[in-house]
């Protein structure tokens, strides 16, 4: 599918470093035109600054930036076809609405009637109609960032940078919001890059997740392919909730996790290797003491709207993460098992990676 | 009952406050208006207020007008470009900048003034430099390009200041907005940086200006006395005319030169703070 798509935007070798601390280590990306893509990883990890490079506020020290095939590393911002929704709105404090809106226009040199249309067109497409005299004092923070977003998009860009700009919003609004995006997305037909910390937003609205962490790309892919069969400890750890446990493969189809056997789908890890092996809380099933591989007694209990929350210990004295619909005392004695195609398998890092790792950093 | 003695109590700890202003500023005001509204006998007049349109005073005033407008104008050159280059500038340079600029506060004010004399004499260290060199001595003291460069030495921090303090309390996520909407440099400082930055040159202004305006000691010091200010001819009749009358007849002249100045740039100041479009 990825090969029909047109290339628009390809990093190249980037590297970035703010005083001694490098943020980008020779990072690869190829941004496809019409893609919502997203950006995922802890604070410090470099999304940002990625946004950033695309953007055209910083410029890398190492690689290039390829805009539709031509190299615009050295293109300042306002030079880029593309255009950014900051974190913080960053409207003009000292224009109304309309002003704001036009800013990109007026500068341009487009002519009033048209400006004038383009923000009737644009404050429809953020639902905030009538608004074109407000002060942006007098608006709420939802209705600030619709109105950067418009701004943003009257200027027909190819590209829109979004820099987490839901993170200032309560989470009602957010989730409004995500919708909203989704569907301005659609009707515009353009490329969204967007950078978030939260990872249910991330799996909500993109295409594309690219999870980061000190400035690597750890796994790139749908929302699904990242959720279910994360890379590596990291992103299976950053995306949702999981059990992450020291395992041997015995063989292929074959894992033993604190001397249980289970069969696995995973092959090709060699024979009895150390692994790391991941299970979602959701797909442990709980049942009566007897019934599945693993015996443990209930820890803790906390029910979280839907489902029900526990911690179980296991006669290893592994805790279990567990989430179901079933409720179970504490202290109640349980058995858990899991079915062959929840168990996730990922490679330990070798000694010989992390010591690549230390050099680099 | 108890509450009441409280209030009462509260409101005391005000009254350093109204004694300061009532021995600082009402009973001075009061005193310059009794002596500039009455002629030596006491007797009630408007003549020392008329007095302003004598021709030496009315030559006098527009001069000190003429040469607080120029320093004003070449003190907001100097700041502006500054203050957009502090407010850029890494966090420990920018206090070492702002330090280099307010170093000559600390020294006394007439000391200053006293060392550009050195400076711009006829003999002065200036001239003695650009003859070593083999270039022609020039006339800079005693002419009113010497005072208003004493005025831009003596207040160019209170123009920086405030102007550097509303420019490095801009968003830098608002500037780079501009940028990233298509605004080249010209575009975001005419129309980002300055229309936010109004009350802080506003504030600047008026602290150049009315200084400046009244000023005395830079005129008669670089002036050599042969250039009347306003404020040297105020000051002459209080010292060696001894015409309390006339003195403050006109300081009251000046005043509302002062408060209609301070108005207008008030408004300014004010619109700033809201949207000003």
């Amino acid at each position: 599918m990825e090969g029909k798509l047109k290339e628009l935007i390809k990093l190249e070798n980037i590297t970035k470093s703010f005083d001694d601390t490098i943020v980008l280590d020779d990072l690869n990306l190829i941004v496809h035109e019409n893609e919502f893509i997203t950006l995922l990883g802890p604070s410090g990890c470099g999304k940002t600054t990625i946004l950033r490079i695309i953007g055209g506020f910083e410029s890398p020290d190492m690689g290039r930036v390829y805009f539709e095939g031509k190299d615009v590393t050295e293109l300042s911002a306002n030079k880029r076809n593309l255009n950014t929704v900051f974190q913080k709105y960053a409207l003009f404090p000292h224009m109304n609405v309309r002003e704001n809106i036009a800013f990109g226009l007026r500068i341009a040199g487009k002519s009033e009637k048209y400006i004038e249309d383009k923000i009737k067109y644009a404050l429809k497409l953020v639902n905030l109609s009538g608004y074109e005299k407000r002060n942006i004092d007098k608006l709420s923070g939802g209705q600030q960032q619709r109105i950067a977003m418009a701004r943003a998009i009257v200027n027909e860009p190819k590209v829109l940078l979004l820099d987490e700009p839901l993170g200032a919003l309560d989470l009602k609004l957010r989730q409004e919001m995500q919708y909203e995006l989704i569907r301005l997305k659609k009707e515009l037909g353009i490329t969204f890059i967007y950078v978030t910390h939260d990872q249910e937003e991330a799996l909500t609205m993109s295409d594309k997740v690219i999870v980061m962490n000190d400035g690597y790309i750890q796994q790139m892919g749908t929302p699904e392919i990242i959720y279910n069969e994360p890379e590596n400890a990291f992103v299976a750890d950053f995306i949702g909730d999981s059990n992450i446990i020291d395992g041997i493969m015995i063989k292929d189809r074959l894992v033993v996790i604190n001397g249980i056997e289970f069969p696995c789908v995973d092959e090709g890890f060699g024979n009895n290797k150390k692994v790391d092996v991941v299970i979602r809380p959701e797909d442990l099933l709980i049942g009566k003491s007897g019934e599945g591989k693993i015996e443990g007694l209930v820890l803790s209990r906390v029910f979280i709207g839907v489902h029900y929350e526990m911690v179980v210990e296991d006669t290893a004295g592994y805790q279990w993460l567990v989430q179901c619909y079933e409720k179970h005392d504490i202290n109640e004695k349980v058995s858990l098992d899991v079915i062959p195609k929840n168990i996730q398998i990922m490679n330990k890092p070798t000694s010989a990676d992390e010591e690549v790792l230390e050099i680099d950093i | 009952m108890r509450r009441y003695w409280k209030l009462i109590y509260k409101k005391s700890l005000a009254s350093p406050f109204i004694v300061w202003i009532i021995a600082g500023t009402i009973i001075p005001i009061l005193s310059i208006a009794y002596y500039g509204l009455t002629d030596r006998n006491g007797a009630f007049t408007f003549e020392n207020i008329y007095a302003i349109f004598d021709k030496m005073h009315l030559q006098a005033l527009w001069l000190s007008i003429v040469l607080a407008f120029i320093s004003t104008v070449i003190c907001f050159l100097i700041s502006y470009p500054l203050a957009l280059m502090l407010r850029s500038s890494k966090l420990g340079k920018k206090g070492l900048m702002l330090f280099i600029f307010i170093l000559p506060m600390w020294m006394n004010f007439l000391l200053r003034t006293m060392a550009w004399q050195v400076l711009l004499e006829k003999n002065g260290v200036i001239n003695s430099i650009l003859s070593t060199i083999g270039l022609p001595p020039q006339e800079i003291i005693n002419t009113p390009a010497a005072i208003v460069l004493g005025m831009v030495y003596d207040f160019l921090p209170f123009m920086i200041l405030p102007i550097y303090n509303v420019l490095s309390k801009i968003d830098g996520q608002i500037i780079e907005a501009a940028y990233d909407l298509g605004a080249n440099f010209k575009d975001v400082l005419l129309k980002v940086y300055l229309p936010l930055s109004i009350p802080g040159i506003a504030s600047g202004i008026t602290m150049v200006f009315v200084p400046s305006l009244t000023t005395f000691v830079i005129s008669n010091i670089l002036g050599g006395g042969k250039i009347y200010l306003i404020g040297n001819i105020i000051e002459q009749e209080f010292t060696v005319s001894s015409n309390w009358n006339l003195g403050a007849g006109l300081s009251l002249v000046m005043m509302v030169f002062i408060l209609i100045s301070m108005v207008f740039m008030e408004k300014f100041d004010k619109t700033g703070e809201d949207s000003f479009i």
